[in-house]
């Protein structure tokens, strides 16, 4: 089966995590623009963290035969910098039209501060001037409130619900997030957020249209098999195949793929220039292996005692 | 009379622009015409998405028409969004020095972007202005970006001092970019890389990895020094 994290952190990652990721069976993965785990206190380390990822880390996850996109967007912790965040809403435009930028994201609240209130406001309409997806962080604290009222804001910034996925979802938000239309992301992360047995629950109650899993891995303890271990126990536990590829990979490239960026022919039949330059081709899809779960390090390079 | 590069660009994009040529031709008057910047820059950025991002497919004549206008350009591996993207920047008509708007241009770049903006090299004006910028690309950890500038391109022959000639060849062996695409590779031997370059060999025997024949292209020239003779000879063993 074929895979989509549709929010991974790879800037903070190993080749390990990349090579594991391949095998498990993930194509492609989305790398949403965020907080590095401390404040950035000049624009140009901003402008030039936006250029890492629609650019080296592209690169990058190309050599393992995984396609990368990313979504760009001032974060909720860091438009609380009312300097920064100016002189980084100067720059988005620019980058919001890179290749492969799927969405404005992730934005939203995190203290649901007024300055926090301002920048998201400010980038939902870049993103409904620029016909691209969002993707919503939402607060860890007083997250049902902070839910609501991101979705709350959206409708009154006139941007469709079908053009925003709001993530870090769990079994308290998700039901109002569904019935008001917008897509539910889940991020399977240890202890903070979503754990994978509870995501197969919610895949038994409530099935898979308009869910998406990801493991919004990062600098955290966090695991990027995070999508593969879930569709796993989802497939054991009795989840119809259908389902889990939904969630799992159909229904993130229905959703960013509305931005034109994301298309399956990107790794199933990628175009001449880019296999020559800047993607190794899926060494699955090349090989017709079953993805196996195997743990970083323990595929590939680091297996052995060896180092050559 | 040859034809410019940019009227060759022109002609090509064209060709192949489809639905999208009133897009293009819009596009390229008003740059032409002294748009904002702003202009360029969406130029740019929906260059893939209205053209694609197929390869040219240059025939033999066309290859001819680029040598003719710029001799030592190889556009043969160019992308139909890539090439659009540098006649954008040629016919901009900007408020700034063409440097100062390539540096900006670069530093927001994503990876096709770049080896389109790094591609461009030998057609732009004020050459001697960019040596920065080309130091940048050539640094760049992207192997995409580095050949742009290494291969089919002669602005590193024409451009380059010795100095940073020779460290682009060893770049390129480093990170295994093949020799053979490098314009000038022999034209632009000298003593000090033949030098470099069979040290390098004798560290790669030492480690147990292969050495690449192509290796050998600039240092043959200076055949005749018994430590390059000593190496060359070693290298015939080994292969043989």
């Amino acid at each position: 089966m074929m895979f989509i994290d549709p929010h991974a952190h790879m800037i903070s990652r190993t080749t390990d995590d990349y090579e594991a990721m391949a095998a498990s069976g993930v194509v492609a993965l989305i790398e949403p623009a965020f907080w590095l785990g401390q404040p950035r206190t000049y624009v140009g380390t901003y402008v030039d963290y936006l250029s890492t990822i629609v650019g080296w880390e592209r690169f990058r996850a190309g050599q393992f035969g995984i396609r990368h996109y990313c979504t760009v967007g001032l974060n909720s912790k860091e438009a609380n910098n009312e300097e920064l965040a100016e002189g980084v809403m100067e720059w988005l435009p620019r980058f919001a039209l890179k290749e492969g930028v799927v969405a404005i994201g992730e934005i939203g609240y995190d203290e649901q501060t007024e300055l926090e209130d301002r920048y998201f406001r400010l980038q939902l309409t870049l993103a409904k001037e620029l016909h691209l997806p969002v993707m919503v962080h939402t607060p860890h604290r007083d997250k049902k409130r902070g839910t609501s009222r991101s979705m709350d804001v959206c409708e009154e910034m006139g941007v469709s619900p079908s053009m925003v996925v709001i993530d870090h979802n769990n079994e308290e938000t998700v039901g109002e997030v569904l019935q008001r239309g917008y897509w539910a992301g889940f991020s399977i992360y240890p202890s903070t957020k979503m754990g994978n047995a509870r995501m197969v629950e919610i895949l038994k109650r409530y099935g898979s249209e308009r869910i998406i899993v990801d493991s919004a891995c990062d600098w955290g303890i966090s695991d990027p098999l995070g999508v593969a271990k879930t569709a796993q126990l989802a497939l054991e536990s009795g989840v119809p195949e259908e389902s889990v590829r939904l969630a799992c990979y159909g229904n993130a490239l229905a959703a960013y793929g509305q931005s034109g960026q994301m298309k399956e022919s990107d790794w199933l039949d990628p175009p001449a220039i880019d296999q020559r330059t800047l993607f190794e081709g899926n060494s699955i899809l090349r090989g017709g292996r079953d993805p196996v779960i195997q743990e970083p390090g323990t595929v590939g390079r680091r297996a052995g005692l060896l180092i050559e | 009379m040859a034809e410019t590069p940019a009227a060759l660009l022109r002609a090509w994009v064209s060709a192949r622009a489809g639905e999208h040529l009133s897009w293009l031709e819009d596009g390229l008057s008003g740059l032409a015409a002294g748009a904002a910047e702003r202009d360029l820059h969406l130029f740019l950025g929906f260059a893939p998405r209205k053209l694609g991002k197929a390869d040219l497919g240059l025939s033999t004549a066309d290859l001819a028409a680029a040598e003719a206008a710029r001799p030592g350009w190889r556009p043969g591996g160019w992308s139909l969004d890539g090439a659009a993207r540098v006649l954008g920047l040629l016919v901009f008509k900007g408020q700034r020095r063409f440097a100062e708007t390539f540096k900006d241009l670069r530093r927001t770049a994503d990876a096709a972007e770049m080896v389109a903006l790094y591609r461009g090299l030998p057609l732009y004006p004020e050459p001697e202005a960019l040596h920065f910028e080309v130091g940048e690309g050539l640094r760049s950890n992207l192997r995409p970006v580095f050949e742009a500038i290494a291969h089919d391109n002669p602005f590193p022959r024409d451009h380059f001092d010795e100095h940073r000639w020779n460290h682009m060849v060893l770049k390129a062996l480093f990170v295994g970019s093949p020799l053979a695409p490098i314009e000038g590779l022999e034209a632009r031997a000298n003593p000090e890389l033949a030098r470099i370059l069979v040290d390098y060999a004798h560290e790669r025997w030492a480690a147990g990895r292969p050495v690449t024949p192509e290796l050998w292209i600039p240092v043959r020239p200076f055949a005749g020094d018994p430590k390059i003779d000593a190496a060359l000879a070693r290298a015939e063993e080994t292969t043989a």
